[in-house]
């Protein structure tokens, strides 16, 4: 009738019944399609697209020392995602998770530097604990201000992000300052008594991912063995259905949020007293917000998210020998992976709806 | 369209993946040659101004003067956090000696090192070194005192604005440099300083200088990356010093000169010293002398006479005849901070962590 | 305060409060129209790259601006392709615009970072700008300045005396009824979320062009999330977005001026006031429940499928 589209697309018609197989296909399909728009992008800089791709995606693990860094820069998306996709199920549009990894990394820094001193057995445990219950305060903050005043977490999670960033920095260029340090902006380099075990040796592969994969898990379980995943389940996919059938939607807004926050203090956590091991201004070049693609393209399954957390640190990776092997501007991963991201939620309309060439 | 490019470029990469994988492991294989391999790592994008490209240049001129006797290789934009080790440690797999050029690669570059023995590091601005890790820095200060000479003559109001990225001591020497020169010309000028906490970010540096012009300052210094405190001077009609590399054409009015680092000769003979089995884990700050700091061209809005008393000042330093951080040095509060005829040694300037007199406001702790 | 000190200011103030005013002026008729584009950050800076790219290749800064405007079009056609063609999730969407941006952006600027550029001009208004302090701080600024204002002036007008502009408010509000009387439900919201891409790309390009006459990677810093806050600290009211986006570019401003005059506060510790201000408005704002349901759009944020 009115519903004239400006562009000549397709028709889309609502199918019967959701296509299972293309709930599976949809990824697959993105990736292809990203990868073809990385080969064009490459042959347009002027190089072989093949070279281009197996630069980008294999030459970066090709030996077991970039596989180990394939884990270390999964682990801390994959943390964050598996919280997000807790929060997206429950219709929380929670994009702070940025901040919540930056307070995780800057509490269990001062707690690094605190219990370093004591020489205490527990001083890791407490470290990281102290990361965990950071992230999961400060993501408190949107859980409350969305419960009880009605305001919109997207923009107060955003907010807190960049708080978030300028306490860290604060601590850094102040009180957690390395006293030693000729004032620069660095904590002191943590002891052994607060550093995340190694699990591959001769690697930087630490603790951080076993932790991860652990809670894929358990998110598994929760959602698709608890009352709680039920909940989400429902409120996931109509909220006034949910809110009909009585379900705490504020409780489900604090549990979704308490645990992202809790998931995301852990990466920042295991950031510092991981792979950096020390607080440095530097902590996350922007995991939290890789993250938001990571949970999407994971499908919000926590399966889907592991694979696609490691995919994401895959083309991070690339983005850095592309570079160093081709010269290719190192945004480059940045683009991919939002193509990635467009092409994934082009594709998932294929789920719901037929294509119908032409127009009405 | 998509559709139709998939398939064409499905049959090409059946034909060609066999002959690119090949092609690739040649170019690999092809890596072995005599040359010393060179990698710098650079924090920024090179760009065309600034930090990083001081750096650049000085690698292209190193290139230049070494000629074929070696090659080189750069990553930008390497953030300071977990990704440098990983990159480090890329480029130390292929190569002999390789510059990290800013103090967030020091932890790293030391955990690559340790990995490496055979490979030799030099690591810009930092203070620890080890058995193939050496360090090297610029003395800035030197070049700021010189442009608080001039500022001094220059101003009309008094008030400078110093646009500060990072409370830490390379910055503040360079402060208080700039503030000793100004005051050595004009006792009565005084330095406002603004920190951004960034070293390169335009729109803050822009309000920055904006914000110091606004409460009367008519000449505006930075030690931040981008030009856009000058592009503020220009906009607003006062005076500026630029940084870095040479920022004139950002603002042709505004732009007096401006303190620079020069890389070029401290980087050729860091190879030269590599070729020929000479290089030491030694920490190497030089100055006007070394020929590490330079001035940029004088604008000609500078009277003769100012610009013959930089130029005296800029050789005396160089000779060592003046020392800029010799006292009597009042400190902010105008208590004697550095006794007549005593000289701070290299020690106490790179942990410096007050401001001299003529500073307003409180140095950040 | 001297007087100088506080017109100085209060230009200042104008000038940074002027990007955030066009990205969320954009913003607000597209919400209003029921789209919600999370994605201003990315166009920003796709209209900030391609204006400077425009303006350096041709010397020529009004195609720059041109350019700009064109890039946040041609931005917010993608996101309209995915979100009003495809039916997608528009946050998901608006996000995955915001990323694509980024990384597109700092790729094709890569060879422009740091080339220097003559900015647009300021341009002093005849008698106006000779009014004491009023002129100082409102009538010498450069010809986007008062575009922006132009702009807010027409969009304040279309909504509350012209006949599309209610359109616009029908369709945001229940967009089943304005189908049911005729509107074209879909044509609106295409031309709503062009017009909020048209201006993000303004607001990304008076960065580039007039603010700092520059590129650099992300060198929009957050802006667009923070006009995506002013629209709801407007309450999608036009003349509101004014007064928060003067008031933010008076809290930016005032973190460093506080520092210039001694304060001793950590310099980070000030920078996080903007947030924490843009946090305790929307919290003032949306706490009265039924208050802000009857301000907001109906049907903001929810894709539309036309029964046929």
């Amino acid at each position: 009738m009115l519903s004239v589209s400006p562009l000549p697309l397709p028709r889309l018609e609502r199918r019967q019944q959701d296509s299972q197989l293309l709930r599976y296909l949809s990824p697959v399909l993105a990736i292809g399609l990203t990868l073809i728009s990385g080969a064009l992008i490459f042959l347009w800089q002027g190089q072989d697209p093949l070279v281009g791709l197996y630069t980008f995606f294999i030459l970066p693990i090709s030996d077991s020392y970039g596989i180990a860094e394939l884990g270390v820069k999964a682990a801390p998306m994959l943390l964050c995602a598996i919280g997000l996709s807790v929060c997206f199920r429950a219709n929380v549009w929670n994009i702070g998770a940025e901040g919540q990894l930056l307070m995780g990394a800057l509490i269990g820094s001062a707690a690094a530097l605190y219990f370093m001193e004591s020489g205490s057995r527990f001083a890791l445990l407490f470290t990281v604990l102290a990361g965990a219950f950071a992230g999961l305060l400060w993501a408190g903050i949107p859980a409350v201000l969305k419960n009880h005043f009605n305001t919109n977490e997207i923009l107060t999670t955003i907010m807190l992000n960049y708080i978030a960033l300028n306490l860290l920095l604060w601590a850094v260029h102040g009180p957690l300052k390395d006293p030693n340090g000729f004032n620069f902006p660095e904590s002191a380099l943590f002891t052994e008594a607060v550093t995340l075990p190694i699990v591959l040796e001769e690697t930087r592969l630490h603790l951080g991912l076993p932790i991860g994969l652990l809670a894929v898990v358990a998110a598994w379980v929760l959602l698709s063995r608890t009352f709680i995943g039920f909940q989400l389940k429902v409120v996931g996919l109509d909220a006034s259905a949910g809110r009909f059938a009585g379900y705490r939607e504020k409780r489900l807004v604090y549990f979704a949020l308490l645990i992202c926050g809790a998931l995301a203090g852990l990466a920042g956590v295991f950031e510092v007293t991981g792979p950096i091991g020390q607080l440095v201004p530097q902590v996350s070049p922007g995991y939290g917000y890789a993250a938001i693609i990571v949970a999407f393209l994971g499908r919000l399954h926590p399966v889907g998210i592991a694979l696609t957390s490691f995919l994401m640190a895959l083309v991070f990776m690339g983005g850095e020998m592309g570079q160093m092997e081709l010269g290719l501007p190192l945004a480059l991963g940045s683009l991919f992976q939002g193509m990635l991201l467009f092409y994934l939620l082009a594709c998932d309309v294929l789920i719901h709806f037929k294509l119908r060439g032409g127009r009405a | 369209m998509k559709i139709f490019l998939k398939r064409t470029w499905l049959k090409r990469a059946a034909v060609a993946a066999f002959s690119t994988l090949m092609s690739t492991t040649a170019i690999m294989a092809g890596a072995a040659e005599d040359k010393l391999k060179v990698a710098f790592v650079y924090v920024g994008p090179v760009g065309e101004a600034g930090w990083t490209y001081g750096h650049d240049e000085g690698r292209r001129e190193m290139l230049d003067k070494l000629g074929d006797k070696v090659e080189s290789t750069y990553v930008e934009s390497v953030s300071e956090g977990a990704d440098a080790v990983r990159v480090i440690r890329k480029l130390a797999k292929s190569n002999d000696l390789i510059f990290t050029t800013s103090f967030g690669y020091m932890n790293p570059t030391l955990k690559v090192a340790k990995q490496f023995p055979k490979v030799k590091f030099n690591h810009a601005t930092g203070y620890k070194r080890s058995k193939n890790v050496a360090t090297y820095a610029a003395r800035f200060y030197e070049g700021r005192y010189v442009t608080g000479l001039i500022a001094g003559e220059m101003t009309q109001s008094n008030v400078i604005g110093y646009v500060g990225s990072f409370p830490i001591p390379e910055v503040v020497q360079g402060i208080n440099a700039f503030t000793l020169g100004l005051r050595e010309t004009n006792p009565d000028a005084v330095v406002k300083v603004v920190w951004i906490n960034s070293w390169y970010d335009p729109a803050k540096e822009r309000e920055a200088a904006e914000a110091l012009i606004a409460q009367g300052a008519d000449i505006i210094n930075q030690h931040t990356d981008s030009p856009a405190p000058v592009q503020a001077a220009q906009d607003k009609g006062v005076l500026a010093f630029g940084y870095d590399t040479d920022m004139t054409r950002f603002g042709p009015d505004a732009h007096l000169t401006g303190s620079l680092v020069h890389w070029g000769d401290y980087y050729t003979d860091v190879a030269k010293s590599v070729l020929n089995n000479s290089w030491t884990a030694e920490d190497v700050w030089g100055g006007i002398n070394a020929g590490m700091v330079k001035m940029a061209p004088y604008s000609k809005k500078i009277p003769a006479d100012v610009v013959a008393a930089a130029e005296k000042a800029r050789t005396d330093i160089a000779s060592g005849e003046l020392t800029i951080f010799e006292g009597p040095i009042k400190a902010q509060d105008g208590s004697i901070k550095v006794a007549s005829g005593v000289k701070l040694n290299d020690g106490e300037i790179l942990s410096m962590n007050w401001y001299v007199d003529g500073v307003e406001g409180e140095l950040p702790q | 305060m001297d007087i100088d000190l506080i017109t100085n200011v209060l230009f200042a103030m104008i000038r940074s409060g002027t990007p955030l005013l066009l990205v969320a002026l954009g913003e607000v008729v597209c919400e209003k129209s029921g789209v919600l584009n999370l994605g201003q950050e990315g166009m920003m800076l796709m209209g900030a790259v391609t204006g400077f790219i425009v303006s350096v290749s041709t010397g020529n800064l009004l195609l720059g601006v041109i350019a700009g405007m064109m890039a946040g079009v041609a931005m917010s056609l993608l996101f309209g392709s995915l979100a009003l063609g495809l039916r997608t999730n528009q946050v998901a969407t608006g996000l995955a615009l915001t990323i694509f941006g980024t990384g597109l952006s700092a790729f094709v600027g890569t060879d422009y970072v740091g080339k220097p550029l003559a900015g647009i001009a300021p341009l002093a208004i005849p008698l106006l700008s000779d009014i004491p302090l009023l002129g100082t701080v409102l009538f010498r600024h450069d010809p986007l300045v008062y575009t922006a204002l132009i702009l807010l002036t027409l969009t304040w007008a279309f909504f509350r005396f012209s006949r599309p502009g209610l359109m616009v408010k029908a369709v945001g509000e229940n967009p089943d009824s304005a189908t049911s009387i005729g509107l074209p439900v879909l044509t609106v919201r295409w031309l709503a979320v062009s017009f909020g891409g048209a201006m993000a790309g303004l607001g990304g390009a008076y960065l580039s062009l007039a603010y700092t006459p520059l590129w650099s990677e992300g060198m929009t810093a957050g802006r667009g999330w923070i006009a995506l806050a002013l629209v709801v600290f407007a309450s999608w009211r036009i003349g509101r977005v004014l007064l928060g986006a003067w008031l933010f570019g008076l809290a930016s401003i005032m973190h460093l001026v506080l520092q210039g005059m001694g304060a001793s506060i950590s310099s980070n510790l000030l920078a996080t006031l903007p947030y924490l201000a843009t946090i305790v408005v929307l919290v003032i704002l949306s706490s009265n429940q039924s208050k802000i349901r009857m301000m907001a759009p109906m049907s903001l944020g929810k894709p539309f499928h036309s029964r046929m």
